[in-house]
This record gives structure tokens, C-alpha cells and sequence, in this order.
């Protein structure tokens, strides 16, 4: 799952799992899959968070129309 | 009379001239008499051809001259002037020798009225937007609050770059940069501007778009109160931040724009979180997930509060430190998975459907189901109940 998922769709999973964890009455095993996959979401964003390094690419427009996207050198 | 002309000499033998002479004599006379000239008058008669060249009258109470302004020179102009406008041109006096007339050559055209030609150009390009509803405050789209990919609109040599760069770097390290560089000003600006918009719309999981520069004059300006730029802007399929660096003048791009920044590092900040107010969100959802499950033995939940309560209070002290915090945050949060209590030498049994069984009655005798332990699953069966 989640590496390739965006930011705003973990955080949104994220509150989605934490509301369901506090509002439904979920059985042991519910509740441990949710629990579970919260901590990993979690990890997964301070992770992301952590190695950020805000990318810089350069996007060109070729004779063809195709796109061409390059590191940034500027 | 300048004595070096040669009136006579073109006389045929029969001691007239033919019409091309006289007026070819006369509009040498006329250039070499009369040099380029400011002139002050009102604009009568305007009349735009298809070629791009401008056709009128300029007149006050006595007298009228015909002028010309050729397409090359008249591009640079944001407006056409309308008659009865108060003008200077400057031109350069001539005979059109096919017509026999006396014109002015026009090479500068400059409204005298509030505003001048720029106003003019402004108030029309915004009525036709206004019309068909670009302007509309229901049209400004939500900016994303956390975007993974920003698209920066601008010259690849202006400090506007830098500081949107530097301010992302500084924010929101997480969102990836993609810069399509583009002339801002001077000839070509406008068709160069609308390309790269037309671009936006084909870059893959675009969440936002910068389009601007760094400040400049009310004529370097000029490029982002293009009705075609401001157009361009109103089609890009993600919000736009206009960040046309001037404090005075709102730009057809700022208002046809989802968010208007006064200046470059404005937008990036528009256009990213705070990385420290995220971070302290992931704590307090952390936080919640663990009382969520309700595994909150008093001593754990209030060792996690208490350091909630540190953070919460932090939210001024350098990223460093918060991040040595939240490290702090996540140990203990992890002590609360069931995988930790795994570790103690628990284990968990699940069907192949993943259900945990909790009940002797849930496991008869040559039931296949699964052991989650502390590193790994293993397949198991009940041999007798």
C-alpha cells in the first residue's frame, strides 16, 4: 500500500481508522487490523517526513508534444 | 529650400512632369524638411485592416494629418486608441505617393487620459472575463493541503524561483518541485506563458500550480494582464497562485487565479504546510489511535500525554528537537502494538480468512488456522479438542 499513496490520502486513512477506532464498536479483531495499520501509516508518513528532501525537476515540452521532465540544476 | 534638390532636372521634353515626379520630388522635399516629430492631437476616424496596420486621423480645431502605424509598431501597444482620445504621436512626416497624401508615419502612440492605453486594454480584457464568468468568486477552487507535486510557472533565472524553492525546501521537503520555465516579459512572453499553462494540465498527479515573477514594472508586468495568459490561467485543471510580485496592482492573473500571493515566497507558503504543524498532527493522531484502541493502561496513556503536552507547547522551538520528540512519541506508541505484546511470547491464532479465533468451540479438531508470533505466521491444524 501506502509508499506510493500520496500524503493527503494516508492522513485521511489515518483520521478515517482513528474515528472508527473511537466512534464503532469493533471486535477485538477489527480493532487490532485498524490499530495495525494505523501505526504503519504512521510510520510510513514520519518516514516520508523525515527524508524529505523537496525534489527539484525541470519540465520541457519536446518537438512531438511529449514531455520531457529533468533534474533541475538552477 | 535645400539648394543641393534637383527640381528640374527631371522635366520631360515637353516641359512637363509627370504626376510619379511631382510627387516623388515633393516627398523628398517634405523628409528632408521635415524630421520625425512629437505631435499633440485627437484620435478621429480609427480603423484597424486585417494586415494588423492602423489607419486614422489625428486633428484639433484647424486642421486633420492622415497617419499610418504599421503592425510592427503598434504590437507593443496593449490597446487600440478610440476615437476622440487625446493622443501624442510620434511619426515621421511623408507623402504616400500612390494617393498623393500627406501622412504621418506613426512610431509611438501614448494616451493622454487617466491610465492611458494600459487602462483601456485592463477594463476591456477584464469585462469579456467577467463575462464569461471567470471571474466568478465561486469558481476559486481549495488550495490541497498536502500537495505531493507543485508546478512553478515562471523564469528559470529570477529570484522568484529561488525563493519558491527555497520557502518548499523549507515547509514541505515532501512535494516534488516541477519548474517549467518561461520568458515573462517582453516579445514572445504571452505565447510563451500560455504554453507552459497548457503544459500543467499534463503533468501526472499535479496537485497546485505557482504561476508568476518577481516584481518589476507596470509594463514588465504587463504579460500577466493578457486576456490570453489570463484565460490560460482560468483552464489549468488544478488551483492556481498567482504571484505577480506588485503591491499596487492587481493583475488579471491574480483575479482570474484561484489564490493571489503578493509575492513568490507568499505563494510557496500558500501552497505548503508547515512540516512542524504536521508533524504535530501525526502525534495527536497517533496519540488518538492509541486510546482508540483502548489498550490504555492509566501509566502508558499519561507518560504519552505528558509528552503530548510537551510537544504541544514546542511548536516554537526548532524542527530538530521536535523531531528528536516525536521519535520519543513513536517508541511508546509502539509499545502499545500488539506486536510488542507478540514479543512477549503471545501468540495470535487467525483462520485463513484472517478471523481471530478466540474460543475452543472455533477450533475443531482438523481445523487448518494460522500462528501469528513475534517474527512471522506459521500454518498449524488442531489435532484434538
Amino acid at each position: 500500500m501506502a509508499e506510493e499513496a500520496s500524503f493527503t490520502r494516508q492522513l485521511e486513512r489515518l483520521e478515517e481508522i482513528v474515528r472508527r477506532l473511537e466512534a464503532e464498536d469493533l471486535d477485538l479483531d477489527q480493532a487490532l487490523k485498524l490499530f495495525e495499520e494505523g501505526v504503519e501509516r504512521l510510520r510510513l508518513a514520519r518516514e516520508r517526513l523525515a527524508a524529505a528532501e523537496a525534489k527539484v525537476k525541470q519540465v520541457l515540452s519536446e518537438h512531438a508534444g511529449k514531455l520531457r521532465v529533468e533534474d533541475f540544476d538552477g | 529650400m535645400d539648394a543641393t534638390l534637383d527640381l528640374f532636372g527631371a522635366a520631360s521634353p515637353d516641359g512637363a512632369w509627370t504626376v510619379g515626379e511631382v510627387t516623388r520630388q515633393a516627398r523628398a522635399v517634405l523628409e528632408a524638411g521635415l524630421g520625425p516629430l512629437w505631435v499633440r492631437g485627437e484620435v478621429s476616424g480609427f480603423r484597424a485592416w486585417h494586415s494588423g496596420h492602423w489607419y486614422f486621423a489625428l486633428r484639433d480645431r484647424t486642421a486633420q494629418i492622415r497617419c499610418v502605424m504599421f503592425q510592427k509598431d503598434n504590437r507593443r501597444l496593449p490597446a487600440s486608441p478610440a476615437d476622440g482620445m487625446q493622443v501624442f504621436v510620434f511619426g515621421r512626416p511623408t507623402l504616400w505617393e500612390e494617393k498623393g497624401e500627406f501622412r504621418l508615419t506613426v512610431l509611438e502612440l501614448l494616451s493622454t487620459e487617466r491610465g492611458g492605453l494600459w487602462q483601456l486594454a485592463f477594463e476591456k480584457a477584464k469585462a469579456a472575463l467577467q463575462k464569461d464568468g471567470l471571474l466568478d468568486p465561486a469558481r476559486k477552487r481549495p488550495l490541497p493541503l498536502y500537495p505531493g507535486r507543485i508546478a512553478v510557472v515562471t523564469s528559470k533565472d529570477g529570484a522568484a524561483l529561488r525563493d519558491i524553492i527555497a520557502v518548499t525546501r523549507r515547509r514541505w521537503p515532501v512535494a516534488e518541485l516541477f519548474v517549467i520555465p518561461t520568458k515573462v516579459q517582453g516579445d514572445g512572453a504571452e505565447d510563451a506563458i500560455c504554453g507552459a499553462l497548457a503544459l500543467l494540465g499534463r503533468i501526472d498527479r499535479l496537485d497546485v500550480a505557482i504561476v508568476g515573477r518577481g516584481g518589476g514594472s507596470r509594463e514588465d508586468l504587463w504579460t500577466f494582464n493578457s486576456e490570453r495568459v489570463a484565460r490560460g490561467v482560468a483552464a489549468v485543471p488544478v488551483p492556481v497562485i498567482s504571484a505577480v510580485g506588485h503591491e499596487t496592482d492587481v493583475t488579471l492573473c491574480d483575479l482570474v487565479a484561484d489564490h493571489r500571493a503578493p509575492t513568490p515566497s507568499a505563494a510557496a507558503e500558500a501552497a505548503t504546510p508547515d512540516q512542524g504543524d504536521v508533524t504535530a498532527e501525526l502525534n495527536h493522531l497517533g496519540a488518538r489511535l492509541a486510546r482508540g484502541l483502548g489498550l490504555r493502561s492509566e501509566r502508558v496513556t499519561q507518560r504519552l500525554d505528558r509528552t503530548l503536552d510537551r510537544l504541544g507547547g514546542a511548536a516554537t522551538l526548532r524542527l530538530e528537537r521536535q523531531r528528536h520528540r516525536l521519535s520519543a512519541v513513536s517508541g511508546r506508541l509502539d509499545a502499545l502494538s500488539p506486536l510488542r505484546i507478540l514479543e512477549r511470547g503471545y501468540a495470535l491464532v487467525r483462520d485463513a480468512e484472517g478471523r481471530v479465533l478466540k474460543r475452543v468451540a472455533q477450533l475443531a479438531p482438523g481445523l487448518a488456522f494460522r500462528l501469528r508470533v513475534t517474527d512471522g505466521e506459521v500454518a498449524a491444524r488442531v489435532t484434538d479438542s
